[in-house]
């Protein structure tokens, strides 16, 4: 099963290396690791994606807490959680084929970032499932390159946490 | 030790001094270390300071010194290193006081920050070496974050589950003045907490388990030396009425000379230690991590016992096994917490068992033997030292033995690596426990192979005067390696026997004692003179070549199917 854990970490050079390492060692498997900085600069929040049944994700999660410069760590596993994965995809697309491939793109909510003769590289954001969605769809046309994000998310507002 | 105030407006200091001056406002009387390039600008600060300072003869050496130190004292061992390669050969010191929870501070010198990255001369990635066998690790690169890092370190290493920390001190950092208000900085680190107080309910189901259980068994480990709970221990076993089963490295926590103690469990353990957990329908598990050599199999572990798992680290808990009330906190408080809650049950059956498990199964060998049989001399230096000696060992059949046949009274009395299992480990580990307890008799029962990893640090014994003694069981083999290979390799000793000198001459060489063992009736005598010595000795006992260490659960089984009980009954 997947998991996402998020982890807000200290804003310290060797702190991706503290994390990255410790998945390695213990042999626990990445799915995307995303980091970025927050509102607070001391601090960056890890998303992390993580495979696994619920035994192991829970090592990971206190293997995580353990490291010192990890602040702390959330699994979202049993929660509302919005979740977003980005991409940058560029797609094999003459002149002719547009109107079909804008319609595509609408479809998906997606916003064309560069145009050619040739390709159109297209800018989608979403869950996970529609980002991939959109490459299925594109794969009859060609698919030049394609970048992307991991996922981030973040927990929706629950009623119950206001007590 | 919060710094003095007066810090604030003291005058600026080179990263080398503030080195020197936050080690000893950190408590520190004792280093170990091993000079070089990037590190001169602290050695030289260290020519004048109130230190004890000893250098080994290779830098693991130093490392497996530290370690020892903190150990015997559970203060804080120190070690320093230069770069590179000073660096590389601290690592098995280092990743071996990591596998044994072992509270540590390594200090070591980094190339020039411009440097760094540039394959400089004797650079060497160190903190990424490190990482996987520290429990944190740091490279300063700001002098002014220099004096609250090394305090963070000391915190860490000292605090919680303990461990290695590793501070990597770039040259320039050493030789770069500070602002002045930087040296009074305190500790901050907002992603590291410790749990100590355990959770009130959870001690209660934990009581309440232990009240109502008919064949409960406690399983206790190195956590509770960590915690110095041996006190506690024995009240709360004796107020509850509980046997008492520990870990190889949970040995010295609980008299073995009481009657209540069940010895170790695990796969050179106790058959009674083992059948006991086996059958126990409550399993009360006190700082220790059911490491594999303790569960066997571990599906069949324990099958039918309630377990209660009572750890300061809470990825301890449910990592191998499931738990079912676990307990997060320090031992030393949970278990004065614990002793309040619980009732005296007399469970007269249960004891009868164990009773007669230990009558049906003793620890023993052929004490008739003409050859000198390894158990004999360690049950020798036991019935001798009265389980007043500090004893260190290496790594193999000797150190089982000596885990079988020692009998241990006190907490911080039996050194040895257990987690990492490193050979080379004895007379480093004999020398650093020796600095630290002078007036104690240090032991190291060492294997003849293990020996010859580290024996260069017989020099550093002689150069302090440090009166350890060392007792080879000396028989021509890897024994361990040699074991398994008669078991499981259909005695196909593939590279597994080394042709040794004769290690009394090599201590007269070093300059310590030395003497020589061929008979068993010369072994008591020479164990008399060794103990008399004053200064460093080694006894090279030439003994059976192929002893085995029984019982044994070969790997894959479940704890109760112990090979060599039939032998074990025999000499009952
Ligand atoms: C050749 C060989 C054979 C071996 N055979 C055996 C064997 O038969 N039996 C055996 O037992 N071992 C054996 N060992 C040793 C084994 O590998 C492990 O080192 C050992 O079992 C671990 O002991 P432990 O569970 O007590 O954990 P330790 O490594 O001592 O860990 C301590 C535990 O206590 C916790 N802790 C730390 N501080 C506190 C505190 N203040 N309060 C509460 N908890 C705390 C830690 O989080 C950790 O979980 C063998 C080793 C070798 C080399
Ligand atoms: C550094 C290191 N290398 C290899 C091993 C594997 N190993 C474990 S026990 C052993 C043999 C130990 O022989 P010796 O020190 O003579 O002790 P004995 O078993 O004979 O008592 C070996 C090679 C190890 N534990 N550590």
């Amino acid at each position: 099963m997947k998991h996402i854990l998020s982890a807000l970490v200290q804003n310290k050079p060797g702190v991706l290396a503290h994390v990255a390492g410790m998945f390695a060692a213990r042999a626990f498997n990445i799915d995307s690791l995303v980091v970025g900085r927050t509102e607070d600069p001391e601090l960056s929040r890890m998303t992390i994606v993580v495979l696994g049944d619920d035994r192991v994700v829970e090592q990971v999660r206190k293997q995580l807490a353990k490291i010192v410069t990890v602040v702390k760590v959330q699994d979202f596993a049993n929660q509302d959680v919005v979740q977003r994965d980005m991409m940058l995809i560029s797609v094999a697309c003459t002149p002719e084929k547009r109107p079909e491939m804008l319609a595509l793109i609408e479809m998906f909510h997606g916003k064309v970032v560069d145009i050619g003769p040739k390709f159109v590289m297209v800018e989608v954001c979403g869950p996970e499932s529609k980002v991939e969605a959109f490459i299925d769809a594109c794969r009859p046309y060609g698919i030049k390159t394609l970048a992307r994000t991991g996922s981030i998310a973040m927990p929706r507002y629950n009623k119950a946490d206001e007590k | 030790m919060a710094p003095d105030a007066t810090y604030a407006s003291a005058p600026a200091k080179n990263g080398a001094q503030i080195t020197v001056d936050t080690l000893i406002e950190q408590g520190v009387d004792t280093v170990f270390g091993y000079p070089g390039g990037v590190v001169l600008p602290l050695f030289d600060k260290l020519y004048d300071a109130p230190l004890n300072f000893i250098i080994p003869r290779h830098e693991q050496g130093g490392a497996h010194m530290a370690d020892a130190y903190a150990r015997a004292t559970g203060k804080v061992g120190v070690v320093i290193a230069t770069s590179g390669p000073g660096a590389c050969n601290l690592t098995t010191g280092i990743a071996t006081a990591m596998m044994d929870s072992v509270p540590m501070v390594a200090i070591t010198g980094q190339v020039r920050t411009d440097l760094i990255g540039n394959d400089a001369f004797q650079e060497a990635d160190t903190t990424g070496i490190t990482r996987p066998i520290t429990k944190h690790n740091v490279i300063v690169k700001d002098v002014n974050d220099l004096a609250r890092t090394i305090r963070e370190a000391f915190h860490i290493a000292s605090t919680g589950r303990p461990g290695p920390v590793l501070v990597d001190i770039p040259v320039d950092v050493f030789v770069a003045q500070c602002q002045p208000e930087s040296i009074a900085s305190q500790i901050d680190l907002p992603g590291y907490k410790v749990r100590v107080h355990g959770h009130s309910r959870q001690i209660q189901l934990a009581a309440q388990a232990i009240n109502k259980s008919q064949r409960p068994v406690l399983y206790v480990g190195g956590g509770v030396i960590i915690a110095n709970a041996a006190q506690e221990l024995r009240q709360f076993a004796k107020k509850a009425n509980l046997p008492v089963t520990m870990t190889f490295m949970g040995l010295g926590s609980y008299d073995q000379t009481e009657p209540g103690s069940l010895d170790m469990l695990g796969m050179h353990g106790s058959a009674y230690a083992n059948f006991a957990v086996q059958e126990s329908d409550c399993l009360i598990s006190i700082g220790a991590r059911f490491d594999d050599r303790v569960t066997g199999k571990v599906k069949t572990f324990a099958a039918n016992a309630k377990i209660i798992h009572i750890d300061i680290d809470p990825a301890s808990i449910s990592k191998n096994i499931h738990v079912d009330i676990p307990v997060v906190g320090d031992a030393k408080l949970i278990l004065q917490e614990l002793s309040a809650e619980v009732e005296y049950q007399p469970r007269k059956e249960w004891f009868d068992k164990i009773e007669n498990w230990k009558k049906k199964y003793p620890m023993g060998f052929d004490n008739n033997s003409e050859i000198i049989k390894p158990q004999y001399v360690i049950k020798m230096i036991s019935d001798m030292t009265k389980g007043n000696a500090i004893i260190c060992t290496g790594v193999g059949q000797h150190q089982m033995w000596t885990a079988q046949f020692y009998k241990f009274t006190k907490p911080r009395t039996f050194i040895s690596s257990g987690g990492l299992g490193t050979m080379g480990f004895g007379l480093p580990s004999a020398i650093g426990a020796q600095v630290a307890m002078p007036s104690e008799t240090v032991i190291d029962i060492d294997g003849d192979s293990s020996f010859s990893m580290t024996l260069q640090e017989l020099a550093t014994a002689v150069q302090y005067n440090l009166p350890v003694k060392v007792c080879i069981l000396n028989n021509g083999h890897m024994g361990m390696v040699r074991q398994w290979q008669e078991l499981f390799y259909g005695k196909r000793y593939s590279k597994s026997s080394l042709i040794s000198p004769n290690f009394a001459n090599v201590a007269k060489a070093f300059g310590a004692a030395g003497y020589l063992v061929e008979k068993k009736s010369d072994v008591k005598p020479t164990l008399e003179k060794m103990l008399a010595e004053k200064g460093p000795c080694v006894v090279d006992f030439h003994v059976e070549a192929e002893e085995n260490v029984w019982p044994m659960v070969p790997a894959g089984k479940s704890l109760h199917e112990m090979s060599g009980l039939d032998i074990l009954e025999s000499m009952a």
